[in-house]
């Protein structure tokens, strides 16, 4: 009696399979080939825009980071004045904080909710290496020895914090590094506040200073973060194609199998750590010399949403797709979002650009916008006629609201009303079938007009963060793995 | 088929105890795998099959007992140490790096094999280059023992992209990049068709005979078992029940008892 069901197999020896693939015996070779060649099928846009990105395709990677080198270095003399010039100082920063939070979340995989501390821990530290805070005369060292100091102290500081959450994975490293990127904002409020300030944090901070030489010009800062940004690129390319890179990569996709392939998984994870808090402490020594004072509030949670936002809109995974995302962000959130105006195109034409993508047939398209015009001047008309004081706010605004969007005199209390029905019919936008959803899209848009003109554009700081959720909800339904990410699957198949 | 143990073996566990609160998952197990002998472990679900891998790549530490790798004891060490020693494994469910190119998939591998600091790699010093050239060669070699299957053009796609069965052989590849003396392959043949598992069969007796390693297979395929085992080992409930030659184990009424639930005397004269 034998376990094996039809007695024990032939003596025979198994087809040689490898040795002659195209034999008759053999299975047939390439079964898998339409899977094998999805990169040859990957759909290009249509037109000349799918030629555009083929050649973008060609490009190597060294190349594009030249060109995007060149065309920062270049952007300041194409006349940007002042504001503009800090927007992109502060856009770069958080480019670089990006590309360093990349290496924790986008590479190892480790959900770090405190990397934020790491810059303030490299502003604070380089404020105190650069001002009169300790002492009586106070510390001024020069930055070739005050920026290395800093960086070094931080990775130190990373590995501080990874080692007792190097076994946590997941939520519960997510909330105990939450607890010491707040613990350190509660620091620099409440310790020494005669040598850290306190609340009013440290305000007299050297320039960036070197072999006599120092940076006072925001233009000047501006370089230097470019250029910064570019080298710190370059260095993680490099350590992305290291046996480093890969087994941050190794850990994040399965730490398990890692450890059986011999990779250290803890030692790996604090390594990614250590690089992270080094990128950011060096982008807070920037910080910190250009704005020439640090406050608590300055590394609070609001930066680390900016820079994560940033960091998933552009791909998590992807140094350039960080950077870019980071500086798409930054530029929407505190460029654009700040200038009514610019906030305002940005607005509709977000809208419009969601229509032109997603509302199909070319038919329904234009009806309903054609239906929102008309609608829009037929509900002008009507309600400056009832009672010239319905309409009275839009005629000191623009174009739009003097003959298009109705704006009360008194705008808050209409416009609160408005947010609350935009956002019902918003969900019964989202529940209705197909033919009362386009029926039920006009008025939808124009309400969204009317709040935009009455409340939003009023509120600045709440707009902004709106705006940035809405376009990463956009982004999350069009294109999941970010900007420049590489799609990626989450489920062991 | 059976070979005499002649030198001292690769793997000896010794008297191996392992249990999760109160289930013995193991219990006394004595194992030995020779040098470049090919050992099958089989039994029914939960016998703990996946549970001596365990024991050996050191995911769980035993309870009590020994596992010694080349005559020094290894139980207890950490994984990566135990895989750097020189013993690979596949994974019953595959455990491949998804989202990583096939061929970084077994760059990753030989980690502990390289000593680039991060530094050297990124000013690509001597040593870091020499060992980059090094790790590409070793892994285009060992994906390469796969011939047409996992060939030039597969190395830069993500492993996700691959089918099951070449993700199987990825998983061996994988295994092989860490320069193994020992290979503990998990089921390889789970979810073959027919044609592929013959050819598991033989790239089983293949790995022994090119790559120069003792293998540990755990398989419920009795033609691949029959066809690559040196020795065949039974365990049921954490316990050995027999072990020999395939044909002796596999009529071993304990193992028929095992597999069926019934003495085979038993089952005889019920028909």
């Amino acid at each position: 009696m034998s376990v094996y069901p039809q007695g024990p197999p032939d003596s025979q020896e198994p087809p040689d399979i490898l040795e002659s693939p195209q034999g008759a015996r053999g299975p047939r070779l390439g079964v898998d080939e339409w899977v094998a060649r999805r990169a040859g099928r990957r759909e290009y846009l249509p037109s000349w825009l799918g030629g555009v990105q083929r050649a973008l395709e060609r490009i190597g990677w060294w190349p594009r980071l030249a060109v995007a080198g060149l065309i920062g270095v270049v952007l300041p003399s194409l006349g940007l004045g002042g504001f503009q010039l800090q927007v992109g100082i502060d856009a770069l920063v958080i480019a670089l904080l990006a590309v360093g939070l990349n290496i924790v979340v986008g590479w190892a995989g480790l959900l770090d909710l405190g990397y934020i501390a790491f810059f303030g821990f490299g502003a604070y530290a380089f404020a105190l290496l650069s001002s009169g805070q300790i002492g009586s005369a106070g510390i001024h060292l020069p930055a070739y020895a005050s920026l290395p100091a800093v960086v070094i102290a931080a990775a130190f500081l990373g590995l501080g914090v990874g080692l007792p959450s190097r076994r946590l994975i997941g939520d519960y490293l997510a909330i105990v590094t939450l607890f010491f990127g707040e613990a350190f904002v509660e620091f620099t409020n409440n310790v020494d506040s005669t040598k850290l300030g306190g609340p009013n944090g440290i305000t007299t901070i050297d320039p960036i200073r070197a072999f006599g030489a120092q940076l006072t010009t925001n233009a000047g800062y501006y370089y230097l973060l470019v250029i910064v940004l570019v080298v710190i690129m370059a260095v993680l390319r490099r350590l992305e194609t290291s046996r480093t890179g890969r087994a941050w990569r190794a850990v994040r996709e399965d730490p398990l199998a890692a450890a059986s392939m011999t990779i250290p998984v803890n030692r790996v994870k604090l390594m990614a750590f250590a690089g992270g808090a080094m990128v950011a402490a060096l982008a807070g020594t920037i910080y910190a010399a250009q704005q020439a004072s640090v406050f608590p509030t300055d590394f609070d949670t609001p930066i680390l949403i900016l820079v994560y936002a940033g960091l998933i809109l552009g791909g998590a995974g992807s140094i350039a797709g960080a950077a870019a995302g980071a500086l798409v962000v930054m530029v929407i959130y505190d460029g654009l979002l700040r200038n009514p105006t610019y906030a305002g195109y940005l607005f509709y034409g977000l809208i419009l650009l969601t229509l032109l993508a997603r509302l199909r047939p070319w038919r329904r398209l234009a009806g309903v916008l054609a239906a929102t015009v008309a609608l829009g001047f037929a509900a002008h008309a009507i309600a400056a006629a009832i009672s010239n004081s319905a309409v009275a706010a839009g005629s000191q605004s623009g174009w739009l609201a003097h003959h298009w969007v109705i704006v009360p005199a008194s705008p808050q209390t209409a416009g609160n009303w408005g947010f609350v029905v935009l956002i019902c019919t918003l969900i019964a936008l989202v529940q209705v079938g197909s033919r009362w959803r386009t029926v039920l899209l006009v008025p939808t848009l124009y309400l969204a007009s009317f709040v935009w003109e009455t409340r939003l554009i009023a509120e600045p700081s709440i707009t902004r963060q709106l705006m940035i959720g809405a376009i990463l909800i956009v982004m999350m339904n069009a294109r999941p793995q970010g900007l420049l990410g590489q799609r990626r699957v989450e489920v062991a198949l | 088929m059976s070979q005499e143990p002649a030198r001292e073996p690769v793997l000896a566990l010794d008297h191996l105890s392992l249990s999760f609160g109160g289930l013995r998952a193991l219990s006394e197990l004595d194992l030995q795998v020779g040098d470049r002998e090919i050992v099958s472990v089989i039994g029914p679900n939960g016998a703990g099959k996946t549970t001596v891998f365990n024991v050996i790549t050191g995911v769980y530490p035993p309870n009590s007992g020994d596992v010694r790798f080349g005559g020094a004891s290894i139980a207890g060490r950490p994984s990566h140490v135990i895989a750097r020693l020189g013993i690979a494994r596949t994974f019953q469910t595959l455990r491949l790096f998804q989202n990583m190119s096939v061929i970084e998939n077994v760059m990753a591998a030989t980690y502990g094999g390289t000593k680039a600091t991060p530094a050297e790699s990124i000013l690509r010093l001597p040593r870091a280059r020499r060992e980059e050239r090094e790790v590409r060669a070793l892994a285009e070699e060992v994906l390469s023992f796969f011939g047409q299957r996992l060939a030039g053009y597969r190395w830069d796609q993500p492993a996700y992209s691959l089918s099951y069965a070449n993700r199987r052989r990825l998983e061996i590849a994988r295994a092989l990049a860490t320069r193994p003396r020992l290979l503990l392959l998990d089921e390889p043949a789970a979810g073959m068709n027919p044609a592929e598992t013959h050819e598991i069969t033989e790239v089983i007796g293949r790995l022994r005979d090119e790559r120069e390693v003792a293998i540990l297979v755990i398989e419920h395929d009795m033609h691949v078992v029959a066809g690559v085992s040196d020795r065949v080992v039974a365990l049921d409930h954490g316990v050995k029940i027999a072990e020999g030659g395939f044909d002796a184990v596999a009529s071993h009424p304990a193992v028929v008892e095992a597999y069926m639930g019934r003495h085979p005397e038993e089952l005889a004269e019920e028909h």
